[in-house]
């Protein structure tokens, strides 16, 4: 907790342990099952704005969620398999990825003080506080 | 519960609802009658296997009735389709535990149109997406989206946590879409309409309320819009003034006066072509026609019955149905079954095309590029195992499989 915070977004709800990691900032929505190979952990939709990109261990940043209802199991699939993120935050999601992410143990959120692609950038290292529910830039990228 | 004085499932399964509940603020947990859940071994892994057959030795029972929702291998058809014999063995033990456990492995994603139609204010809690916006929207009852493990958690306590869709709060219409210059003569048209309002307005929370449709809607129809909203929209609500329950009027859908303020917006026969045409054909190849996601009801099998009598599915194109055990059992007795079954097409039972395990492989193998299909919830979800998609009405739909022409 002594590392110096270069920027933070506040979080109106969050779940998990406090965690560490890569972001990756997406300008598009989310699901497991529409937009992600399950068994590699890339994201593999044509056309997706992340499409190409690997989740695994990252700090996810999600608009939005899509469909569906099969994050319930898939974020617990992933996590099984050693390639999930290790945070999932949405600024508007469902009950189906709350539901996934609380029976996984991966930490998601919902809400954000201020779009979080005005404070970070994919490649930074942040810190994700759901008790203080807060998201912090600890180092640039680049 | 929580203090385990009903066993060690109960205690686990109530925690859980209580964490989730805790996240959107919910006060209470409520009871429900009915549950319905997705739980086949495509999506559960072998993580989720484990949690299944967990529960069940820990003596998880459902208290409520609770069915299944489509699996990912229908087994007559597993070798010919080249699917995993491993994972076939392990969804024969995921429908073991499920069974186990007193859950009904009814294997349909239409649960509302064949197994189970809640009444106005009932609570219960449904997965998949389709099923909670039929049930929330058509019905009047009230569900949040419950993903396998909240929907089992739901049966085996006999609540769900009070947030989202069963408080009044969220049922009310959040902006108007007019209908009046739409056609909507077929299926696909209505999951065109789902796909502009739900692309545009993508919130679980948003509500649309439909005006100015002509007829009476059927239950397909319904269902097709439905499944559009909450796959593009991620929409778990939606009225239609003068069809659904609570919206008798345009007032009574928004919970007061139509404030001038309201979000307007339209959608016509032009913007529907614009849906059409917007489809890439790719490498222009046609080998792949699917009607599926959602299940077919006995209504949609008897129309493509029609379509495909006398006909043959083109040599080297491969299309497929699915629809659940009742569905095809009275397809076969009515005589619906064995036009399709001559012109080559594949029925498949108590599957849905997408969450066919092996999938990815299966496209590799068969040289599947494009994916043609008239249900534009399919369209949108397929993504992942890299098809090109295409939307088309029934009857083009059908005209593509046999005569192997992308139009």
């Amino acid at each position: 907790m002594s590392d110096t915070v270069l920027a933070s977004v506040s979080l109106a709800r969050a779940f998990g342990p406090m965690v560490e990691g890569e972001a990756v900032l997406s300008e598009e929505g989310f699901s497991p099952r529409y937009d992600l190979d399950r068994w590699t952990g890339y994201i593999t939709k044509p056309g997706h704005k992340l499409e190409g990109t690997n989740i695994k261990d990252k700090i996810c940043f999600f608009p939005t969620a899509k469909g569906g209802i099969a994050a319930g199991w898939a974020f617990n699939d992933i996590k099984g398999k050693g390639i999930a993120p290790k945070a999932f935050l949405f600024g508007v999601t469902n009950p189906v990825m709350v539901q996934g992410a609380v029976l996984a143990n991966i930490v998601i959120s919902e809400g954000w003080s201020q779009d979080p692609r005005q404070v970070f950038r994919t490649g930074d290292w942040v810190r994700v506080d759901p008790a203080r529910r807060v998201v912090e830039l600890l180092r640039r990228t680049g | 519960m929580l203090a385990g004085a009903e066993g060690e499932a109960v205690q686990r399964a109530v925690a859980y609802q209580i964490e989730v509940g805790r996240f959107f603020g919910a006060e209470r947990l409520v009871p429900v009658t009915n549950a319905h859940m997705m739980g086949d071994i495509e999506v559960l892994g072998d993580t989720g296997l484990a949690f299944l057959q967990e529960m069940q030795a820990l003596g998880a029972r459902a208290r409520i009735p609770i069915t299944t929702n489509a699996r990912c291998i229908d087994f007559a058809w597993a070798n010919k389709l080249g699917q995993d014999p491993g994972e076939c063995a392990k969804e024969k033990q995921v429908i073991g535990a499920l069974q186990g456990m007193n859950v009904l492995t009814t294997d349909t994603c239409i649960n509302y149109q064949t197994l189970y139609q809640p009444h106005l204010g009932e609570r219960v809690a449904w997965g998949d997406t389709g099923t909670c916006i039929y049930a929330n929207g058509v019905f009047g009852a009230r569900t949040n989206f419950e993903s396998g493990p909240a929907a089992l958690a739901s049966a085996i306590t006999g609540r769900t946590p009070a947030y989202g869709f069963h408080l009044d709060e969220h049922r009310r219409g959040s902006f108007v879409v007019d209908l009046s210059g739409a056609t909507l003569a077929d299926l696909a048209d209505w999951g065109a309409v789902g796909k502009l309002v739900g692309e545009s307005h993508q919130s679980y929370y948003a509500v649309p309320v439909f005006t100015g449709f002509r007829r009476t809607p059927l239950a397909d129809e319904l269902k097709q819009l439905g499944c559009a909203l909450a796959s593009y929209g991620s929409m778990g609500m939606f009225h239609m003034v003068g069809v659904t329950p609570e919206a008798r009027t345009l007032e009574d859908a928004l919970c007061g006066s139509v404030a001038t303020a309201v979000e307007r917006v339209a959608v016509d026969d032009a913007a529907i072509d614009t849906v059409y045409r917007g489809y890439s054909l790719g490498a222009g190849d046609a080998r792949l026609v699917v009607f599926s996601g959602p299940q077919l009801s006995l209504f949609e099998m008897k129309q493509l019955s029609l379509l495909f009598a006398g006909r043959t599915v083109a040599r080297g194109t491969s299309c497929f149905v699915t629809a659940s055990n009742g569905v095809i059992s009275a397809s076969r007795k009515l005589g619906y079954l064995a036009p399709l079954e001559a012109a080559g097409v594949i029925v498949l039972e108590g599957v849905c095309f997408y969450i066919l395990q092996n999938l990815s492989v299966m496209r590799e193998k068969n040289g599947w590029q494009n994916m043609v299909s008239n249900s534009a919830k399919i369209v949108n979800i397929i993504g992942a195992h890299r098809f090109n998609t295409i939307l088309r009405r029934s009857a083009d739909c059908v005209e593509i499989a046999c005569t192997g022409r992308l139009t």
